[in-house]
């Protein structure tokens, strides 16, 4: 067809102002971030001595990330790798979220869903891996999830605030995972504090040299939170206690209830992602074991617009640059710290949304196309 | 009063072609408006016919996309408020802004501090002249008084005096009375006609049909953002004003025909409940609604009228005493629980409790009974039948709107509150609790929620009706109920009520005139 017709020009036009209500801001920001990187790149060589201007190094830095990340199968499946802890946390946020509850306790969650996946997974390391597994997981989720219980229940008798209670569980979940590494769990006799290996509880490799079992359970998580969030009356719940706490009281649900189980929920989430390191990467615990995961999924949420259907396009694109970053050391000489420069430039001009906007509009986007995204009211703190 | 005369003399105000549009809509589409010193003008439209944003522009909050405005004869651009005020043109908001820990006098002073020169105000001299102004317009005002304590329609004189401290020659009152008693009404009328008097010139919006005929010396009548009418109060009525705001023929006053009470459905005993703070603000109310009868509530806002409705349906726990609906005990009870007893609830803030306004409207028809068959399966959403039944009560209930999965913040106000009335009236009832259930609706919005509280009394629903609109009360109640600080003072019949009495009773609980002898408890 050379020449569309009008109603089905009508439907593009339609389906580009909706594709552009839902993603518009979240890929004007990605851009805008990758724009910055480029000039603190160009900005860098002009500091280093003796060293040859190159104009195009921002563009060889960012074809070696891609390189990286998507290359070859190693480089996808070390995408898949590090996209499945992202994935997992930024669910855990994103929940949280759609109840109106800033949960930024993934980190906690996180490490507590790790010890409590070495620790059970190494107490039934030697059963056969169809009942370890599900065991070890199971630990790593119940950990987690009192560990989100915790703040969700604070929140519910008292009225604390989930911010400073879950920002202060993080600092407790990292003393207990230190003195469990270095105390009950440890293994006796050793030169450094390390506890012993799962076993038959470590996830199974499926494709390439480490994709294991929890990239299934990370996708799993996605559609169950999905239909959960969406096709559930507990979902609807959860979501009219986000929008409006005082209208779901009206309605007969009772948001205290609703506040305690999300918070468990998101604490079980994260406690997957920690599990899933253990299980699937580490199989033990030193106690030198760190994450930065707890603030990468408040950016996975965010980019996602605390849709859970958006989260894994969000965590996809994290864990891509956290993949593809060595590469682009090696290449460009650009350090991996790079990687944390554009994400928090991608969160920053989130945020900054109605100015990046404005600045796009004057440079001529079409004032269809241009119409303001609905602020993410669920993201909104 | 001084009528407008017909000498040559330049409008205070006149704008000319106005038009703004925003995306999709014309909100103002060619308005002319013409106002004369020393006039009262009235605005009058439906909510949403573009009154705010003529006034908008006026005030310099939008800019109009075409038209001019000239002030005394000049053409000007009004860049922003401040631009505006030094103009000589006020806007009193429908919401008051000021601070209620402030004095009247530190109020009023507020945001003129010198900018430059000298650095202290003369607070003295700014007393001496706050209290000379309200004299002028005839109120004694003290300007040492806190803001706070002062009643609703005291804290709307200290607006007005604020913008008449600025020199305000032209004055735009956004629905001033929506607050108001009776009384208070009156007196803000005749500090009105004070200020008109003087040669100021007074933007009046409203709409209230017979306020806008009593106090108004034109009547500018708008409708989807055009100019439709200009009338003079003494050559117009209700009726040709009615129409001529909803642009069709509108029964004002709902023919509520006989009502025919049966058994009592609810009995509330002494009951008494505490607000946020623990103040006892119900003190012991009794009363009693039959099947097939209206009770209406008539009072200040703030006299424990939120309180009471919000313990009758399970959101507040009452301190004391009892609510019996058909034989059953239900005293702090749930909301469900209240709910599936059959009790239909209209809150009073539509948007904080009665709707989820980014939700879809078929949500929000279904945000009591969401978890209940058909509209689930087990923990399943059963989406069709939730849209079925949506598509269906949007027909039955006249909801405006494109389509059952736009959200309800997209509606407009009448047509949320009838989302909230069609959920809520939607099926058989003990009890109604109805809160304010038309405020800020346009007369064809009112017209049709009163036809379905008629029919649902006939039905056979005990109706409790609260109702800070004492018109709504007295059209609508077979009894009224007038409720002061917390206490029932006197049940009067709704049909022989006379409206001063009761505002009278409203203001003051009957201790202001002898004959409080009516004062019993209601049943």
């Amino acid at each position: 067809m050379t020449r569309e017709s009008p109603s089905a020009r009508g439907a593009l036009a339609r389906i580009a102002r909706e594709a552009w209500l839902v993603g518009g801001l979240p890929v004007l920001s990605i851009v805008a971030a990758l724009v910055v990187g480029s000039v603190i790149i160009l900005a860098s060589e002009l500091l280093l001595p003796n060293h040859a201007f190159d104009l195009l190094l921002p563009i060889k830095a960012y074809l070696a990330l891609l390189d990286g990340s998507l290359g070859k199968e190693s480089a996808i499946v070390n995408t898949l790798v590090s996209t499945t802890p992202l994935l997992l946390g930024g669910l855990a946020v994103a929940i949280g979220f759609k109840a109106g509850l800033f949960n930024i306790g993934a980190e906690g969650q996180f490490l507590m869903g790790a010890l409590g996946a070495v620790a059970v997974g190494v107490a039934v390391s030697g059963a056969p891996p169809v009942v370890a597994i599900p065991v070890a997981l199971g630990g790593g989720m119940l950990a987690g999830a009192a560990w989100g219980f915790i703040p969700g229940f604070l929140k519910a008798i008292s009225g604390a605030h989930e911010v400073v209670t879950t920002i202060m569980l993080n600092y407790v979940a990292r003393q207990v995972l230190a003195w469990a590494v270095t105390g009950p769990l440890a293994v006796p006799q050793s030169p450094s504090p390390v506890t012993y290996a799962v076993g038959n509880a470590a996830y199974p490799i499926l494709v390439g040299r480490n994709g294991h079992l929890g990239i299934l359970v990370a996708a799993a998580a996605v559609f169950v939170i999905w239909w959960l969030l969406y096709r559930t009356t507990l979902g609807f719940e959860i979501r009219t206690v986000g929008a409006s706490s005082d209208a779901a009281r009206y309605a007969g649900m009772r948001p205290r209830l609703l506040i305690i189980l999300t918070m468990s929920l998101a604490g079980l989430l994260a406690g997957t992602a920690g599990a899933g390191v253990i299980l699937g990467i580490n199989h033990q615990m030193n106690s030198t074991f760190d994450t930065t995961v707890g603030f990468d999924s408040i950016a996975v949420a965010l980019l996602a617009r605390s849709n859970p259907l958006g989260v894994p396009f969000a965590a996809l694109l994290f864990g891509a640059m956290r993949a593809g970053s060595g590469l682009m050391q090696i290449r460009a000489g650009i350090p991996v710290e790079l990687i944390d420069v554009i994400q928090a430039m991608i969160l920053l001009f989130l945020v900054a949304g109605p100015v990046l906007q404005r600045a796009f509009r004057l440079r001529g986007v079409r004032s269809d196309l241009g119409a303001p995204p609905p602020v993410p009211s669920e993201a909104t703190v | 009063m001084v009528k407008p005369a017909d000498v040559v003399v330049a409008p205070a105000i006149e704008m000319r072609g106005i038009t703004k549009r925003y995306p999709g809509v014309v909100a103002n589409d060619h308005i002319d408006l013409v106002v004369r010193p020393g006039e009262i003008h009235a605005l009058l439209g439906e909510n949403g016919a573009g009154k705010t944003t003529l006034m908008n522009v006026l005030y310099g909050l939008a800019t109009p996309d075409e038209g001019e405005i000239l002030l005394n004869g000049d053409p000007v651009h009004i860049s922003g408020p401040a631009d505006a005020i030094s103009r000589g043109i006020d806007m009193v908001h429908q919401h008051f802004m000021l601070v209620p820990v402030l004095s009247v006098a530190e109020n009023i002073l507020l945001g003129l501090e010198p900018m430059s020169g000298p650095i202290f105000i003369d607070r003295n001299a700014a007393r001496r002249r706050i209290v000379e102004l309200g004299r002028r317009f005839g109120f004694e005002i003290d300007p040492d008084a806190r803001v706070g304590s002062l009643s609703v329609g005291w804290q709307q004189r200290v607006e007005i005096l604020k913008a008449l401290y600025r020199n305000t020659r032209i004055l735009v009152l956004d629905e001033p009375t929506a607050v108001l008693t009776p009384q208070e009404t009156e007196e803000i009328f005749a500090v009105l006609r004070n200020l008109a008097a003087e040669g100021h010139s007074i933007v009046f919006i409203s709409h209230k049909l017979y306020e806008v005929l009593e106090i108004a010396d034109r009547i500018t009548v708008i409708r989807r953002g055009r100019v439709v009418g200009e009338r003079l109060p003494a050559e117009t009525n209700e009726e040709d004003l009615a129409e001529l705001m909803v642009g069709r023929g509108v029964e004002l006053t709902i023919d509520r025909g006989t009502s025919h009470p049966g058994p009592v459905l609810l009995r509330v005993e002494n009951l008494r409940v505490k607000d946020d703070r623990g103040n006892e603000v119900v003190r012991g109310v009794s009363m009693e609604i039959r099947a097939g009868e209206i009770l209406g509530i008539a009072g200040v806002a703030g006299n424990g009228q939120d309180e009471l409705v919000e313990a009758l349906y399970g959101l507040r726990r009452p301190s004391g005493g009892s609510v019996t609906l058909r034989d059953a005990k239900v005293t702090g009870r749930s909301p469900r629980s209240m709910n599936e007893a059959g009790v239909g609830y209209v809150p009073a803030d539509r948007q904080r409790f009665g709707l989820v306004l980014p939700f879809p409207i078929a949500d929000n028809i279904v945000l009591t009974s969401y978890y209940r068959a058909p509209y689930a399966r087990g923990i399943r959403r059963n989406d069709e039948a939730i849209l079925a039944a949506a598509v269906e009560s949007i027909d039955e209930f006249d909801v405006r709107t494109r389509s059952a999965e736009a959200s309800a913040r997209t509606l407009s106000g009448g047509n949320q509150q009838k989302v909230v009335v069609a959920r809520e009236f939607g099926r058989d009832l003990s009890l109604l609790i109805l809160d304010q259930p038309t405020r800020g609706l346009d007369v064809g919005s009112i017209e049709f929620i009163h036809r379905q509280v008629i029919g649902k009394r006939d039905a056979g629903t005990a109706v409790l009706l609260v109702s800070a609109e004492l018109d709504e009360v007295l059209e609508m109640a077979d009894r009224i109920a007038v409720m002061y600080r917390g206490e029932i003072v006197a049940v009067v019949d709704g049909r022989t009520a006379d409206k001063n009495d009761v505002g009278i009773l409203m203001a003051t609980g009957g201790h202001g005139r002898p004959e409080a002898g009516q004062t019993g408890v209601a049943s």
